[in-house]
């Protein structure tokens, strides 16, 4: 069988998962009255909403017929890479402080483009590194760590 | 008079040194975002909005507004001169300013797109100082049924402007209500769907889940494909007027000042709505609508008045009744939260001076768009020419160190990651994100009305359809999403869309 549309049979999956998901765990607070609400009410009501919107976006684009629409497209590389350098940011930038990580998140980054020039990376590394210290750390005067933590050292 | 000692007092907030300073830098920074294609204020603000912290909250929302109406006139400059809509409110300044732009009278519809701005962005100052008392007094006699109504009319006009699916655009408000529920339940005080992660008996943080679904999800979806830009190199000439182009474009600003101020006020509404209504306005009612599209200066001048009459306006339901309008309200909604002010009717009587301040400081930031815009072209220009390879990591720098001075953790870093993957999959999915955000910031504050009105009519839901006021905004809410789901507007919906 072809499948209509799969865009809406993904998004009503998503739905579905999501608010079943948000009643399995609203069943596990109490739901209370009408009258008194408990913790789990009103997420009860809106998962029921969103399964009850999935289950419909499922059947309404599994009714096969002419397909309408695409599987839709992954480009995989720019996805992983940038979702990396966030995370690889969020690991450095503590014990190896602000200037480090910085540069590394913009090298990792621009991996990430249609064309990676080493020596232009390395310049908007170096810019960016200096524009970050001037403004956060001088003018805006966030408590950040600079440089590598001493702390590392000690258990 | 008291609207005059008002505004006196908006004046004195607005025109101190300090925040004079960040009403220039939010415009300028907003004229610049608008200029770049790609990257719109609700990006923008959402990227900013850490850096603000250190500020008092006046001289941040300053600066907030500043960004959106700066992008409003940043937005025309790329339309007209590039063909590129440098971001969504200018999509229709497209088709005429940039005909314009190829005759050689691109300096002319700048200068209307800057003038008729101005004029608009005077008069829906006005009217937002005029509406806010009176509807901040009506707000006061609200209680929770009229307000749960309310916001649920204001929900279902963002599904008026999302495009795509009306099924899809409903689940990503439901989606939205239900993070809202993650963190620690104020009434209980139980932990919901907090999977035992500490970090999210706060809640999950606005700025992670907006830079997500707005920042990084944007990079990672522009890396996919490759953009080209066409900048008009001829030089630019002929910044005044002709005495035809006057008369014509005169009566077309009046018509989308009005129409954007009215159309601001309105949930769902807001800047995009107003252009494009601005510009079906102009070409109905035109003798000649052959014309447009073809250099038109009516087709420029009454969407720029519009768009940016109607980002003014957009602040009144939310500074009075505490409802955001569209989504980039819902970020300055956020905003205001996170600096400790409950956006709603008590802002003008609680913090008069942030409230005047910030209308008086819109008054004062169009004045300095207007002088500055059109010297600084030459220079927003050049800036289009900035290859996005070396734009991107610069703003994914940003957004990483505002993360992690929201709470000084890196927790919030890689909860954005995953808040960007999650945007990803929406963007695949065609599911537009805002709906989500202001499922988002209203979830919290529905549950609390829903909770209070029933337990005031003890558990009976006739207290909804039994007060007036409840009753016509849940009367209003169904008329327009039947209005939506009806065939024929649908098609001419997404014939809106398409154009």
């Amino acid at each position: 069988m072809r499948i209509g549309r799969p865009q809406d049979v993904l998004t009503g999956v998503l739905f579905l998962a999501f608010g079943l998901t948000a009643m399995g765990l609203a069943l596990g607070l109490r739901i209370g009255t009408a009258a008194r609400m408990g913790p789990g009410y009103f997420p009860f009501a809106l998962g029921l909403l969103l399964s009850a919107l999935g289950a419909l976006l499922v059947v309404k684009g599994l009714r096969s017929g002419p397909p309408r629409g695409e599987w839709p497209a992954l480009k995989v590389r720019p996805l992983l890479i940038i979702l990396c350098s966030v995370l690889l940011f969020s690991r450095l930038l503590i014990p190896l402080g602000l200037l480090l990580s910085t540069a590394v998140l913009v090298v990792v980054a621009s991996l990430a483009g249609h064309e990676f020039r080493l020596r232009e990376t390395l310049i908007n590394a170096a810019a960016l590194v200096a524009i970050v210290v001037v403004l956060f750390v001088y003018l805006l005067e966030f408590p950040i760590p600079l440089g590598p933590s001493l702390r590392l050292a000690s258990p | 008079m008291e609207l005059l000692s008002n505004l006196a007092l908006g004046f004195e907030t607005a025109v101190s040194p300090m925040n004079l300073l960040y009403c220039l830098a939010g415009a300028l920074i907003g004229t610049l975002i608008g200029v770049l294609p790609g990257i719109g204020p609700v990006q923008t603000i959402a990227i900013l909005l850490p850096t603000t912290f250190a500020l008092p909250p006046v001289s941040a929302l300053i600066m907030l507004a500043g960004i959106y109406y700066g992008a409003q006139y940043g937005g025309s400059t790329t339309s007209i001169l590039v063909n590129v809509p440098g971001e969504a409110s200018s999509v229709v300044t497209c088709l005429d300013g940039h005909q314009m732009a190829r005759r050689g009278r691109g300096g002319a519809a700048l200068t209307i797109a800057a003038l008729g701005s101005f004029f608009a962005g005077c008069f829906a100052t006005v009217v937002l100082a005029l509406l806010a008392v009176p509807l901040a007094e009506l707000a006061f006699r609200f209680g929770p049924a009229e307000y749960f109504s309310l916001m649920l009319f204001g929900l279902v006009g963002s599904v008026v402007l999302a495009s795509g699916s009306l099924l899809k655009a409903v689940g990503m408000i439901l989606l939205g209500l239900l993070l809202g529920m993650i963190g620690t339940d104020v009434t209980s005080g139980a932990h919901r769907f907090t999977f035992g992660v500490p970090e999210l008996a706060d809640g999950l943080g606005f700025v992670s889940l907006a830079m997500g679904l707005f920042g990084i999800c944007d990079i990672i979806s522009s890396l996919e494909r490759r953009e080209k830009r066409d900048i008009l190199r001829s030089k630019l000439a002929g910044f005044w007027l002709s005495r035809k182009e006057l008369k014509d474009s005169a009566p077309a600003v009046l018509r989308g000042t009005l129409l954007g101020s009215l159309l601001g006020i309105l949930p769902g509404g807001g800047a995009i709505l107003s252009s494009f209504t601005a510009y079906m306005v102009e070409k109905k009612s035109s003798r000649e609508p052959e014309t447009f599209g073809k250099g038109n200066i009516r087709g420029v001048a009454g969407p720029e008045s519009a768009n940016n009459a109607a980002a003014q306006t957009s602040f009144v339901p939310l500074l009075t009744l505490g409802i955001p309008p569209n989504v980039v309200l819902a970020m300055m909604a956020g905003a205001m939260m996170i600096h400790g002010i409950q956006p709603g009717p008590r802002v003008i009587s609680n913090n008069p001076a942030l409230f005047w301040g910030l209308i008086a400081s819109m008054w004062v930031g169009n004045l300095m768009l207007v002088l500055l815009n059109l010297p600084l072209i030459g220079i927003w220009v050049r800036l289009l020419s900035v290859p996005y390879r070396l734009l991107y990591p610069a703003i994914l720098v940003f957004c990483c160190i505002g993360l992690y001075s929201v709470n000084n953790n890196t927790f919030d870093i890689a909860l954005t990651a995953l808040c960007g993957l999650f945007g990803y999959v929406l963007h695949k999915l065609d599911c537009e994100p805002a709906p989500l955000i202001l499922g988002f910031v209203l979830g919290p504050m529905m549950e609390e009305n829903l909770r209070r009105g029933m337990l005031l009519s003890r558990g009976d839901p006739s207290i909804f359809f039994t007060r007036p006021l409840a009753l016509l905004f849940l009367v209003l809410s169904a008329a327009l999403l039947v209005a939506v789901a009806l065939p024929g507007i649908r098609q001419s919906r997404r014939r809106a869309f398409k154009e």
